[in-house]
C-alpha cells in the first residue's frame, strides 16, 4: 500500500464479511424488503415479501451452522473487536435463525379466509370511519417482514457484540421493529396500541439504564470492548463502586429485555397486546439474544466480578421466579398466562447463569433454544384458537381461558400440541422442559446454590398448577361445550364466544408440529444435544 | 436367547398396543376392546413366560444397560429381582381385569379406545418403573406415569372427577418435585461419571455427610409416603378413588401405589441406610397410625369407593411396617402384602363397580339392605374377598399379614400389637359394610336386579383364584421374594434379633442365622 504511512496514523478496521455473514445476510434482506415495499405493487408485495424473509433467515442460519460446524481459529473477532465470532455466537445465531423461522411461518399465515393477524392499516385510528374502509376494502399489508428481519438482524448482532457501542446499537436494532409490530394487532387495536406506546418507554427507559452503565464502566475503565473491560477489572478496578455501579446499571437493561423482576412490568400487557405470532416471536427470540448478551457480559467479566454479583443475580432470579409463579396463579386470559410463565421461565433460567460454572452456562444454552421452540409453537396454536359467533363468522382471537372450555372436544389436534408444550413448560419428564429444568437446577445445586434450587423446585410446583388449570379447561369441561353448544350459542358460551382453531394456509401448523417434534427429541434423546452444549460452554470459559 | 432383551421387549410391547389400540381407524374402532384385551394377554403370556425364566435366589437378572444421557450419567438400565417381577406380574394379571371389567361401561367407541389405550401405556410405565435399576430412569417413570392416570381420573371418571383430578396431580407433583431435588442431589452429592444413576454404583455411596444423607433420603421418602399413601399424606387417595371409575382405582391403589412402597425398598434402604435408622422411629410410628386411622376412617364411610380407598391406607400402613422392621420374615411379608394387597383391593373395586352399575349409587346404605337374596354370587364373591382383605386364613392375605406382625414383633414389639389393632378393624368394616348391602329380608324393588353375569365372574373369578393359590401354597411367592428380603436386611444393616421365632420359614435354618451374623457386623 503506497499511502500506507498516511493511513497508520487512523486505524484501519478490518471487516470480516465472511464471520459477519449471518448477520449481514439479515440486515441486506431486510433493506430490500424495505425496497420492494417501495417500489413493487400492492398486489404482488406478499408473494415477494414472504420467500425473501424466509430465505434471508435460512441463509443466515445455514451460514451460522456452518461457521459452528468448523469453528474459526482466530478469538479477535470481527469489525476490529466490536464482533465476537466464537462458536458460542454460532450456536445462538442459528438459535434465533431456528426460532425465526418457526415465528416467520406463523406470521406469513392466514385463515382461509385471507385474514392475517395484523391491521390493514395500523396508522388507521382505532374505531374510525377510515379504519373501517380498510377494513372493507381487504387491505392487508407486508410491512411486518421488513421489521422483523430488522429486529432479526439486531438480535443476531446483539449476542455476537463485543463491546458496548455495538452491543448497544444491536439492543436498539431489535427494539424500535418490535415497538412498532406490537402495535400491529388486527383485532382488538387500542389494547395492541396500549401495548406498543408502553413496550417503548419501558423500552426507552431501559436503553437509558444501559448507556448510562456504559458511560460508568468507560469511566472507571477506560474500555468499551468486553474483553478489555474485563482485563482492566482483573488489574484492580474490581474494587471501584463506580465500575459495579456501572455494570449493575447495564444488567439492568438487559435484565428488562429477558423479562426479569423487578424488570418485568411490561411483559403481561405486551405478550397480551401485541399481535400472537408477533408475540411468540418476540417471546423467543428476544429471550434468546438478550441472555445470549447477558451471559457473554457476565462471563466475560466474571472471573474478577462474580462475588458482587452473585447476590444481584440470586435476588432477581429468586424474585422472578416468585412473581411469575405466584401472580400467574390468578391469571384468567391465556396469553397472559403465558406471560407470567415466561417471566417464571427467565427466573429458572437465571439459576443456571448465577451459578457462574460451566454446566449453568451449559443449561442455560440448551433452556434457551429448547423454551424458544416451545414458546414459538404454544403461541402458534394460541394464534389459531379463534372466537367464532353462531353464524359460524370468525372474529378475533380466543384467549380467555373460560373460551378454551372443551376446546380439547373441538379441536383435539391443536388442544394436543398445545398440552404438550405446557407439559414441557412444567417440567415434566421425557419433554425438552424437564431436562432444562434438570440441567439448570442441577447446576444451582451443584455451585451451592441450595436456595436457588429450593425455590426454583417449589416455584415449579407452583407453575404445574396453571398449566394443568388450562389443560383442565381443555379437556375435562362438560360436553355442553362441545361443537353443537358452539354453534347454538347456549347458555353456558362465555362472553365473546368458545374459541375453536380455525383452518389456515397451514404454515402455523408446520411450526406447531416441527415446535412438537423438537420439544419430544430434546426429552427423549437430549444426549447429543446436551454434549454441544457443554462443549461450547467449556470453549467460553477456557 | 441367552441376551434377548426380555424386559426392553416387554416395556415396549404394551405401549405398542396403546398406539395401536389409539390408532384404530373410525370404522373398526367398536373391536378395540377385543384387540386391546388380547394384546395385554399376550403381556400377561410374556410376562408369565419371564417368570418362568426367573431364577429365584439370584439376585438382579435380565439385566441391560445402555448410556441413555451421558452428560448427566444417566443410563437405560432395566432388571428385575424377585419383588419387582412379582410386582410386574401383578400389573400384566390386573391390565386384562381392569380392561375386562370396564367393557360395558363407555358407550362410544371412540371412547373406549382411548381409554384402553391410556390403561396400555400405563401397563408400559408400570412394567418399566417395577425394572428400573436407575434412579433418574425411576424418576422419569414415576412422573411420567401420572400423566396417562390423570387423564384416566380427569376423562372418565364420575361428576367430580376434575378436582379429584387436580388434587391426585398436585400431590404427585409436589411428591416428584421433592424428590427431584434428591434426585439432582444424587447426581451433585454422589460419585458421578457415566454411571452415576446406576443403582449398584450408588450403594455404599458417601453422600458428602450426614445431614446431605439424611435430607436427600427424606426428599425420597417423601415422595413415595405421598405415593403409597400414608399418614399425613394420604387424603388424595380417596377422593380420587371415590371420583375415578372403580377400573383406574384398580390400577392407581393396586398397582401405582405399590411404586411408593417398592421405591422405600429398592431406593431408600440401599441408598441411604444411616439415614434410614436416624428415620425409622417416626416412619413407623406414621404407618401404625395409618394403620390405626385409615381403619377407622374406612369405619366411617357411607361412600363404597372412599370405604375401599381407606382401607387401603391401613393396608399400606401394614407394608410400610414391614419394611421398617428390617426382620427377613417382615421383609417378605411386606413384599408379599403388596401382591395381594393388589388382588385384594383390585378384586374389591371391582365388586364395587358392578354394585354400583346395577344401583346406581356409591352409598352403602342405599344400594342395600336385602340384596343377598336377590345376586347371591354377588355377595358370596363381596364376602370373600372383603375376608380376603380381613385377613382370612386360607387365603393368601393372611399368609403376608401374619409375616408382617410375626416379623416385626422381634424389632418392633410394641408398634406391632398396636398394629394388630387393625385387623379386628378391618373385620368390623368389612363385616358393617356387608351387612349394609346384603343382610335383610329380600325386596320386591330389588327382585330384577341381575346377578354377576359371565364377563364379570371372569375379571374377579381370576384373582379369587390367585389369591387361593397363594393361600394354600405360598412357597413359590415366598421363594421368589427370600432373597431381597435378606438384601434388605443386610443392606439396613439391623441385626437380627438374638431368638428366631419365625414359624413360617424355619425350615431354612441356616440362612437364617448366616443372615443375622451379617447383619450384625454392620
Amino acid at each position: 500500500m503506497s499511502a500506507g504511512t498516511v493511513l497508520a496514523a487512523t486505524p484501519v478496521i478490518q471487516i470480516e464479511w465472511g464471520s459477519l455473514l449471518p448477520v449481514a445476510v439479515v440486515l441486506g434482506g431486510a433493506v430490500i424488503s424495505v425496497l420492494v415495499e417501495a417500489f413493487t405493487p400492492p398486489r404482488a408485495r406478499r408473494a415477494v415479501q414472504v420467500p425473501l424473509a424466509f430465505a434471508a433467515v435460512a441463509v443466515a442460519g445455514l451460514a451460522a451452522l456452518d461457521m459452528a460446524m468448523a469453528p474459526v481459529e482466530s478469538s479477535d473477532g470481527a469489525a476490529g473487536g466490536a464482533v465476537t465470532v466464537d462458536p458460542m455466537t454460532m450456536y445462538l445465531q442459528l438459535a434465533i435463525a431456528v426460532s425465526a423461522l418457526l415465528g416467520l411461518l406463523v406470521i406469513a399465515d392466514r385463515t382461509v379466509q385471507g385474514e392475517d393477524a395484523f391491521a390493514p392499516q395500523a396508522s388507521a385510528a382505532p374505531g374510525s370511519e377510515y379504519e373501517e374502509q380498510t377494513r372493507k376494502a381487504g387491505l392487508t399489508q407486508t410491512d411486518v417482514f421488513p421489521l422483523v428481519l430488522f429486529a432479526t438482524g439486531g438480535m443476531m448482532l446483539l449476542i455476537a457484540a463485543g463491546d458496548l457501542i455495538t452491543l448497544f446499537v444491536a439492543l436498539e436494532v431489535l427494539s424500535l421493529p418490535l415497538y412498532l409490530l406490537a402495535g400491529m394487532a388486527r383485532h382488538r387495536r387500542l389494547l395492541s396500541q396500549e401495548a406498543s406506546l408502553k413496550y417503548f418507554l419501558l423500552g426507552a427507559l431501559a436503553s437509558a439504564f444501559f448507556l448510562f452503565g456504559a458511560a460508568w464502566v468507560y469511566g472507571a475503565t477506560g474500555a468499551l470492548k468486553l474483553v478489555e473491560i474485563g482485563a482492566a477489572i482483573a488489574d484492580g478496578a474490581g474494587l471501584d463502586p463506580v465500575l459495579l455501579v456501572g455494570v449493575v446499571l447495564i444488567l439492568v437493561g438487559l435484565l428488562f429485555k429477558v423479562g426479569a423482576a423487578p424488570f418485568h412490568s411490561w411483559t403481561p400487557d405486551v405478550y397480551q397486546g401485541a399481535p400472537t405470532p408477533i408475540t411468540g416471536f418476540m417471546a423467543a427470540c428476544t429471550k434468546i439474544a438478550a441472555f445470549g448478551a447477558l451471559l457473554r457480559l457476565l462471563y466475560t467479566l466474571a472471573p474478577s466480578l462474580n462475588w458482587d454479583l452473585t447476590p444481584v443475580l440470586w435476588t432477581v432470579s429468586i424474585l422472578t421466579m416468585l412473581v411469575g409463579t405466584v401472580i400467574g396463579l390468578v391469571q384468567r386470559d391465556v396469553k397472559r398466562l403465558m406471560a407470567y410463565s415466561a417471566i417464571a421461565h427467565t427466573g429458572f433460567i437465571l439459576t443456571g447463569v448465577a451459578s457462574f460454572t460451566q454446566d449453568g452456562l451449559s443449561g442455560a444454552l440448551f433452556y434457551l433454544f429448547t423454551y424458544g421452540i416451545a414458546t414459538v409453537g404454544a403461541f402458534g396454536v394460541i394464534a389459531l384458537v379463534r372466537e367464532v359467533d353462531p353464524e359460524g363468522h370468525m372474529r378475533g382471537e380466543a384467549t380467555g381461558l373460560d373460551q378454551w372450555r372443551g376446546l380439547g372436544r373441538r379441536s383435539p389436534l391443536a388442544a394436543g400440541a398445545f398440552t404438550v408444550f405446557l407439559l414441557s413448560f412444567a417440567g415434566i419428564p421425557l419433554t425438552a422442559g424437564f431436562v432444562a429444568k434438570f440441567a439448570v437446577f442441577g447446576a444451582a445445586f451443584g455451585a451451592g446454590g441450595v436456595a436457588l434450587g429450593v425455590v426454583g423446585l417449589a416455584c415449579s410446583a407452583a407453575a404445574a398448577f396453571f398449566y394443568a388449570r388450562v389443560i383442565v379447561a381443555m379437556f375435562f369441561e362438560d360436553a355442553s361445550f362441545g361443537l353443537g353448544a358452539l354453534l347454538e350459542g347456549g347458555a353456558a358460551v362465555p362472553k365473546g364466544g368458545l374459541g375453536i382453531a380455525v383452518r389456515t394456509l397451514g404454515l402455523t401448523q408446520i411450526a406447531v408440529a416441527v415446535a412438537l417434534v423438537f420439544t419430544l427429541m430434546f426429552g427423549v434423546l437430549p444426549g447429543w444435544f446436551l454434549g454441544f452444549t457443554d462443549e461450547l460452554s467449556f470453549l467460553l470459559l477456557s | 436367547m441367552q441376551n434377548f432383551p426380555w424386559l426392553t421387549v416387554l416395556i415396549a410391547l404394551p405401549a405398542v398396543g396403546a398406539l395401536l389400540v389409539w390408532l384404530i381407524p373410525g370404522p373398526v374402532r367398536r373391536h378395540a376392546r377385543p384387540i386391546a384385551l388380547g394384546w395385554s394377554l399376550l403381556v400377561l403370556a410374556l410376562g408369565v413366560t419371564l417368570a418362568t425364566r426367573f431364577e429365584a435366589g439370584e439376585g438382579v437378572q435380565f439385566a441391560e444397560r445402555h448410556a441413555w444421557i451421558p452428560q448427566f450419567g444417566v443410563s437405560y438400565a432395566v432388571g428385575v429381582n424377585g419383588i419387582g417381577l412379582t410386582l410386574i406380574l401383578l400389573s400384566a394379571v390386573l391390565v386384562p381385569v381392569v380392561l375386562l371389567a370396564a367393557w360395558r361401561e363407555e358407550t362410544s367407541p371412540a371412547r373406549q379406545a382411548r381409554y384402553a389405550a391410556l390403561v396400555l401405556l400405563l401397563e408400559s410405565f408400570m412394567v418399566a418403573v417395577f425394572a428400573a435399576r436407575d434412579v433418574f430412569f425411576f424418576y422419569l417413570l414415576f412422573e411420567a406415569m401420572l400423566i396417562p392416570v390423570y387423564f384416566m381420573i380427569g376423562s372418565f371418571g364420575g361428576a367430580g372427577r376434575k378436582p379429584a383430578a387436580l388434587k391426585f396431580l398436585l400431590y404427585s407433583l409436589a411428591g416428584g418435585l421433592v424428590m427431584l431435588a434428591g434426585v439432582i442431589a444424587v447426581w451433585t452429592q454422589g460419585p458421578g461419571g457415566e454411571q452415576a444413576f446406576m443403582i449398584d454404583s450408588l450403594i455404599g455411596a458417601d453422600w458428602g455427610g450426614q445431614s446431605a444423607e439424611r435430607l436427600m433420603f427424606l426428599a425420597f421418602f417423601v415422595a413415595f409416603a405421598i405415593k403409597a399413601p400414608m399418614f399425613p399424606v394420604h387424603t388424595w387417595l380417596p377422593d380420587a378413588a371415590q371420583h375415578a371409575k372403580p377400573g383406574t382405582s384398580v390400577l392407581l391403589v393396586g398397582v401405582l401405589d405399590k411404586v411408593g412402597t417398592f421405591g422405600m425398598v429398592a431406593l431408600c434402604v440401599p441408598l441411604f441406610p444411616n439415614a434410614v435408622q436416624w428415620g425409622r422411629g417416626a416412619i413407623v410410628a406414621l404407618a401404625v397410625v395409618s394403620i390405626i386411622w385409615g381403619a377407622l376412617m374406612a369405619l366411617g364411610q357411607s361412600d363404597i369407593l372412599r370405604m375401599i380407598a381407606y382401607t387401603s391406607v391401613s393396608h399400606f400402613g401394614f407394608i410400610v411396617l414391614g419394611i421398617f422392621a428390617f426382620t427377613e420374615t417382615a421383609e417378605i411379608g411386606a413384599s408379599f402384602y403388596m401382591v395381594n394387597h393388589g388382588l385384594s383391593t383390585g378384586a374389591l373395586f371391582l365388586l364395587a363397580g358392578f354394585l354400583i352399575a346395577r344401583r346406581g349409587t356409591q352409598d352403602m346404605t342405599a344400594m342395600g339392605p336385602g340384596l343377598q337374596r336377590t345376586t347371591p354370587l354377588l355377595a358370596g364373591t363381596f364376602l370373600t374377598v372383603g375376608l380376603s382383605a380381613v385377613a382370612l386364613p386360607g387365603l393368601s392375605t393372611f399368609v403376608s399379614e401374619f409375616m408382617v406382625l410375626a416379623g416385626s414383633y422381634q424389632t418392633l414389639p410394641a408398634q406391632s400389637v398396636i398394629a394388630a389393632l387393625g385387623v379386628i378393624l378391618a373385620a368390623l368394616y368389612i363385616l358393617i359394610a356387608y351387612q349394609k348391602i346384603f343382610t335383610g329380608p329380600a325386596r320386591d324393588d330389588l327382585a330384577d336386579t341381575g346377578d354377576l353375569g359371565g364377563r364379570e365372574l371372569w375379571a374377579v373369578g381370576p384373582l379369587i383364584a390367585l389369591m387361593l393359590v397363594f393361600g394354600f401354597y405360598p412357597k413359590v411367592a415366598i421363594d421368589t421374594l427370600r432373597e431381597p428380603a435378606a438384601t434388605t436386611v443386610q443392606q439396613a444393616g439391623v441385626s437380627e434379633p438374638r431368638k428366631v421365632v419365625d414359624p413360617l420359614s424355619s425350615y431354612v435354618g441356616p440362612e437364617q442365622v448366616d443372615s443375622g451374623q451379617e447383619g450384625a457386623e454392620q
